[in-house]
């Protein structure tokens, strides 16, 4: 077991708390610049997926992981990023560079908007409220021809940046990965800031928060607005990254796999929601590769994936509900305390009475 | 005019009040939010599907036999998988359940296809005039079955042992645990009346909308009925059930295209910011 000598406040708030640490996460960043010249055209088209699916699960993260309120619905907001870029770039012919910054604000502000009546709801309440508010923008999409094009969807251009042409892949990839690096400081500052801990203590007890004077309207409404720029930043990405966007691209299967990610992943951890995208994106890449060794009868079926899909996450609920990140910690753990590591110190805490509806 | 088409919602709605009831039989007792409601609708409809076309048998001997199969499901799946999960958090079960729907669908297209089928008929689709109104015994049917379905379910919790001990359970767990219930046992009654419940709505729906993989999508439209109904009475969900399906046939008529769709998500949006608790809900108390 180390221990940290804080010595002042900096110490305190540091960004990197150990100089391993530090030097693990450089060697990430180098080995993400150099990875396009490593792969092929298809393995860099997954990589800039993994990108963007990771800044939707960093903003659902806000929501769900740090503030503890469950969106079954955030296809809508990345729905709401794509249609509005496609929008600004293509009828009101704005730069990418603007509509940019201009998408993820409209769906700021959608997410201001819907974050007030989610006041009122708790719990799995709110989870089934925003599933319908993905319904409603659903239809909206296809109903309102003249911004949507309907069913037929909308065709999108990727951008330049004076000589730069982002039409590649290979060129795009560095544009998702520099904005992806820059939400994820935003969001690890916003932790280290007072607002980050009010979230986290809303998540962990509402009345404890509220007794300690955090505003819990307030604090709700910025995590909805938070959630919902981020994934519109991600999903203007999305549009402009496959250059065609309709209303098959936005389903509730999607929303779900946006939770199933950083559940996965690791529910309120900023690595469970990069960890969980690459393992959620990788999967039926995964599926398809190992289906060749198995019998002919079960490699013929054609649902074979999201049978997988929902095995796994059960799998992971049940068994490893602390998602890929937790057992990497666990893992650490163990090697850090070794030989003293007792298997129930993540053990976690069941409740046989009625805990949601009284709460 | 009118009544006709507030006869075709309450067709349409009385199988979202049963799906409903599954719902809330499933949050009252488990407190589980069942998002897998819709393919145990499924699950019924295709076996029942089965023991009609492939085995060839009677109607009125596949229904009964369809119910006996759809509620040992329920008990297993209780048994093998939710069990485990007693006391997790909320959150954690809904995935589970969100998992269970998604596995299950693609299951039942493994198992049975993934192309359309056509239900045989149970019920006429031939129009006959009844008090001056022109209606279709399969409306008459789906509504009575319904009636007759949620009638034995009163009586069922009113008046035997086993349903006494259910009501005890959805109060307080603990307490009737204490007292004696099997509440692991009357979990899994639960898990398999609902599973039953929706094997009707099932049987009962695959006539009017064709026989697919994907017909479970409308377990997700009959949760605003639920939460009309506050999610925890049982007579609030029937009644919100036949709520949501004569407002949303009404819909069809008198709004543009596309609100028949999202009304149901509307009139959720609605109730939950005006009443969170739902309409016939029980406000809670926040304890600390």
């Amino acid at each position: 077991m180390r221990f940290k000598m804080r010595r002042n406040y900096e110490d305190d708030v540091a960004l990197f708390k150990w100089k391993s640490t530090f030097l693990f996460y450089s060697f990430l960043f180098l080995i993400l610049i150099t990875l396009p010249l490593f792969s092929n055209s298809y393995i860099i088209y997954i990589l800039n997926l993994i990108g963007i699916y990771t800044i939707v699960s960093l903003g659902l993260q806000i929501l769900t992981g740090y503030t503890g309120l469950i969106s079954l619905g955030h296809v809508a907001f990345f729905a709401i990023g794509a249609y509005s870029s496609a929008y600004l770039t293509s009828t009101l012919k704005l730069s990418f560079w603007v509509s940019l910054p201009i998408s993820g604000m409209i769906t700021c502000v959608i997410g201001f908007i819907v974050g007030i009546p989610a006041l009122r709801m708790r719990g799995l309440y709110l989870a089934i409220a925003t599933m319908a508010f993905s319904f409603i923008i659903e239809q909206i999409i296809l109903q309102w021809e003249g911004v949507t094009n309907g069913v037929r969807g909308i065709t999108l251009t990727r951008p330049t940046l004076g000589l730069i042409s982002f039409r590649s892949d290979y060129v795009y990839y560095y544009l998702i990965l520099s904005i992806a690096l820059l939400l994820t400081m935003g969001i690890r500052n916003l932790l280290r800031s007072p607002m980050g801990r009010a979230l986290i203590a809303i998540r962990d007890s509402e009345i404890a928060a509220q007794v300690m004077g955090i505003h819990l309207g307030r604090y709700k409404i910025i995590a909805f607005g938070m959630s919902a720029f981020y994934t519109g930043i991600a999903g203007c990405l999305f549009g402009h990254f496959m250059k065609y966007i309709g209303p098959e691209n936005f389903t509730l299967l999607d929303s779900i796999g946006f939770i199933v990610m950083i559940l996965i992943g690791g529910l309120g951890t900023l690595q469970g929601a990069v960890l969980g995208s690459v393992f959620v994106t990788f999967l039926p890449e995964f599926i398809r590769l190992i289906k060749d060794f198995f019998p002919s009868i079960i490699k013929e079926q054609s649902g074979i994936q999201p049978l997988v899909y929902a095995l796994i996450l059960i799998f992971f609920i049940i068994y490893e509900p602390h998602g890929i990140y937790g057992r990497w910690l666990k893992l650490k753990f163990y090697f850090e305390m070794f030989p003293y590591y007792k298997k129930d110190t993540f053990r976690r805490e069941r409740k046989f009475y009625k805990s949601e509806r009284s709460r | 005019m009118i009544i006709q088409e507030v006869l075709g919602g309450l067709t349409l709605g009385s199988i979202y009040a049963l799906v409903a009831l599954g719902f809330v039989l499933i949050y009252k007792t488990t407190e589980v939010i069942n998002f897998a409601q819709g393919e145990f609708m499924t699950l019924g409809a295709f076996i029942s599907f089965s023991l009609i076309t492939s085995i060839k048998l009677n109607i009125l001997l596949a229904i009964p036999i369809t119910l006996i199969l759809t509620f040992i499901f329920g008990i297993l799946l209780d048994r093998l998988l939710l069990r485990k999960l007693v006391g997790e958090e909320a959150f954690a079960l809904v995935m589970v359940t969100i998992g269970i729907s998604i596995g299950m669908r693609s299951l039942i297209g493994m198992i049975w296809t993934y192309d359309t089928l056509s239900f045989p008929q149970i019920f006429s689709k031939n129009p006959i005039r009844m008090l001056g109104i022109i209606t279709t015994p399969l409306q008459i049917g789906i509504i009575a079955t319904t009636i007759a379905a949620v009638a034995l379910l009163y009586i069922f919790f009113k008046y035997t042992r086993v349903g006494i001990a259910m009501q005890a359970t959805a109060q307080n767990q603990l307490g009737s645990y204490l007292m004696g219930v099997n509440v692991e046992r009357i979990f899994g009654l639960v898990w398999g009346i609902s599973c039953m419940a929706a094997a009707i709505a099932g049987i009962l729906l695959a006539p009017i909308i064709f026989l697919n993989h994907n017909m479970g999508f409308i377990g997700i439209k009959a949760f605003p009925a639920a939460i009309i109904g506050g999610f925890g009475s049982i007579p609030g969900a029937v009644v919100g059930g036949l709520i949501l399906g004569v407002s949303e046939s009404m819909a069809g008529i008198y709004l543009p295209t596309g609100f028949k769709d999202v009304f149901a998500s509307l009139i959720l949006l609605i109730v939950l910011m005006i009443r969170p608790g739902g309409i016939f809900g029980i406000q809670e108390k926040k304890r600390v």
